[in-house]
């Protein structure tokens, strides 16, 4: 067990990298704490893979530097490192049985008969994997493949974190649950630290204690999943969690009011007061179920068309037009379907103001 | 489910029969006609039965010319198969050095049979071959080196020849099958900290099963089959010693004109290419695949 501090890191794949564009991961200063169990969430090709590659070893980081509990491992081999890996698709020795699978780790590094005997049954255990210890692992499903993989991880005793490469893209959804489930009991028996990469929000969401949000090779935000929900401190973060994720119009400031195609759409005093001096692009951001829906002209409503309605199954969704951009809300139950024009009032205490893409804090 | 009421569609698989009768069955039939016939000239045949048969099992020449040529396809399996490996292992995996071993390799794949004899006849010849001169210059062999001198010599040579004629099939094959390994095989066997050794004993090797496989099928075959080399070489010789399965059916059924044995021994050759072949395959399909325990 160890906390993994990552300090200054730097990728590009590139030998001689240039510019900015060359990077991977263009600067990553962040701490795991020992014993967390982390999301790292972004779209595919933010270099959420790079970073755990560099995290385990398997990649050496252009600049800075991985520590383990204060120790410098950055030019430490994956085996010295005491990581755990698991990835997008099970990883098995093909031939071996269950039990030789995960026995393998502790048998390269020397230990011998009853203690391997011990460990693996006590990991088993854990997986339930004990009745199919001596079938041979080529021949089982893929979840229960997964958990051998993971399996691998856990027999070490010493293991300092496990890793995990979007471990559940191959499983079938209805298994997909009871084996986030079981990561998840895992975490709580064993206080190891997980730091889990993937791109489905449901899965970082509901996973971890703190979801580190990738964008561009760059973190953008660090929080609980209400934190990124009701304060994206990014426009991607609204843009990426949340589904649909959060609206953006287009903005300039008039005192207390936000200025979009005409409308005048009411902020947080204080907000509004910090953005006053700061130059760059304003952008107005509000979630689909904090959009108030309204068929009748309102005061401080926004005039809207109705372009489409989703059914979501369980909700509905408003796809309106105003001046031109489009604007999501999320219909409460049993509110009868608007047909034409509605009017869409915009809470200040949800409405979130944006420069350059990030966030005014109130 | 009902039957078809209409059977026509069956005429579409016509021209593919027509063709596997003419290129398969129809020689094949031919062959099994006159391995029971005892045939004296045009339109003068005896039926014998299997008689042939019964001659051609009893054949101590035959028995020979077999275990020769188990011999012969047991040492070349030997050789090229973990040769091929070896070099597909140490074969670049990115950048110019790939295709400029790949074009290297495929070099000898390109040469005909018999110009590979000719050019390995050249090549150790006592006078003026490279090898040849080269390694009797050294004055280490109690007979110096000549492929018609020794039985020993003869079958180095057909070895070296077949060797460096196939070994890169082989690892062309088996680099196939390495280049498609997934990353994260190799990564997670860092992770577990397995050694060379054991990434090669339980990745790299059983995930090269399927065209390892086909490397042993197409190699047995093939040496099994072996006629222009040793044609070449020594035309069977010197004495019998390099007279293998297909040398000896050809003086049987060309230069003697025994019609009959020959067809009964090619019927035999062509059952034993078969059900060795069947058995490797089998062997390699199952190893290391049944449940434990």
């Amino acid at each position: 067990m160890a906390r993994i501090e990552l300090n200054e890191i730097a990728h590009s794949y590139r030998p001689k990298p240039r510019s900015d564009e060359d990077f991977a991961l263009k600067r990553i200063h962040h701490v795991w704490e020992d014993g967390g169990a982390y999301a790292l969430l972004g779209p595919s090709g933010c270099g959420k893979t790079t970073l755990l590659n560099i995290i385990s070893g398997l990649l050496n980081p252009t600049r800075g530097q991985v520590l383990y509990d204060d120790k410098d491992v950055t030019d430490l081999p994956p085996e010295k490192r005491n990581i755990a890996q698991v990835f997008q698709f099970p990883v098995l020795y093909d031939t071996m049985t269950v039990f030789d699978n995960l026995a393998f780790p502790l048998r390269n590094r020397g230990l011998a008969g009853r203690d391997v005997e011990r460990r693996v049954h006590e990991v088993a255990e854990i997986l339930d994997l004990a009745p199919y210890l001596k079938k041979r692992a080529a021949g089982l499903a893929a979840d229960a493949k997964q958990k051998i993989s993971l399996g691998r991880g856990l027999v070490r005793d010493d293991v300092a974190a496990i890793l995990f490469d979007e471990p559940l893209t191959v499983i079938d959804p209805h298994l997909k649950w009871n084996l986030r489930r079981k990561l998840k009991d895992i975490h709580e028996r064993l206080k190891l630290t997980f730091i889990y990469v993937t791109h489905d929000q449901v899965e970082a969401l509901t996973f971890a204690d703190k979801v580190v949000v990738m964008y561009e090779g760059e973190i953008v935000q660090i929080g609980s999943p209400q934190d990124l929900f009701e304060n994206p401190e990014h426009t991607f973060v609204g843009y990426f969690i949340g589904s649909p994720g959060m609206n953006f119009l287009d903005c300039t400031l008039e005192g207390n009011l936000a200025r979009s195609n005409g409308a005048r759409i009411a902020l947080d005093e204080t907000v509004a007061a910090k953005a006053r001096g700061i130059q760059g692009k304003l952008e107005l951001g509000i979630r689909p179920m904090h959009l108030k829906v309204c068929t009748e002209a309102i005061e401080g409503g926004v005039p809207a068309n109705v372009k489409a309605i989703e059914d979501q199954g369980s909700y509905r969704i408003v796809i309106a037009s105003f001046g031109g951009q489009i604007l999501r809300a999320r219909l409460p139950e049993g509110r009868h379907t608007p047909s034409d024009q509605i009017w869409l009032v915009f809470p200040p205490e949800w409405t979130r103001l944006f420069v350059d893409g990030r966030l005014i804090k109130a | 489910m009902d039957k078809w009421p209409d059977n026509r569609a069956w005429f579409l698989v016509l021209p593919a029969f027509i063709i596997v009768a003419f290129s398969g069955i129809i020689p094949l039939m031919t062959v099994v006609n006159y391995s029971l016939q005892d045939i004296f000239g045009p339109g003068e045949a005896v039926f014998v039965g299997t008689e042939w048969f019964k001659e051609m099992l009893g054949n101590y020449r035959l028995h020979a010319a077999l275990w020769r040529q188990f011999l012969f396809s047991g040492l070349v399996l030997l050789i090229e198969i973990p040769l091929g490996i070896l070099i597909a292992l140490a074969m670049p995996k990115r950048g110019w050095g790939v295709s400029a071993s790949l074009v290297i390799l495929a070099l000898p794949l390109v040469i005909p049979w018999n110009v590979i004899g000719t050019i390995w006849i050249v090549f150790t010849r006592p006078d003026i071959g490279l090898f040849g001169v080269g390694i009797n210059s050294l004055d280490l062999l109690e007979v110096p080196f000549d492929h018609t001198a020794k039985p020993l010599y003869a079958w180095i040579t057909l070895l070296a020849m077949e060797v460096w004629h196939w070994t890169p099939l082989v690892a062309l094959l088996a680099y196939a099958g390495l280049r498609a390994i997934p990353e994260a095989y190799y990564q997670a066997a860092k992770i577990d900290g397995a050694s060379a050794w054991a990434t090669f004993l339980y990745i790299q090797l059983p995930k090269m099963r399927g065209v390892l496989t086909i490397a042993v099928l197409l190699r047995w075959m093939d040496s099994f089959l072996i006629y222009a080399e040793p044609f070449a070489l020594t035309g069977g010789g010197p004495g019998n010693t390099t007279t293998f399965l297909s040398i000896y059916l050809v003086k049987l059924a060309t230069m003697q004109f025994d019609l009959g044995p020959a067809a009964a021994f090619s019927l035999i050759y062509f059952l034993i290419v078969l059900l060795f072949s069947f058995a490797f395959y089998q062997a390699l399909l199952n190893v290391g695949r049944g449940e434990k325990g």
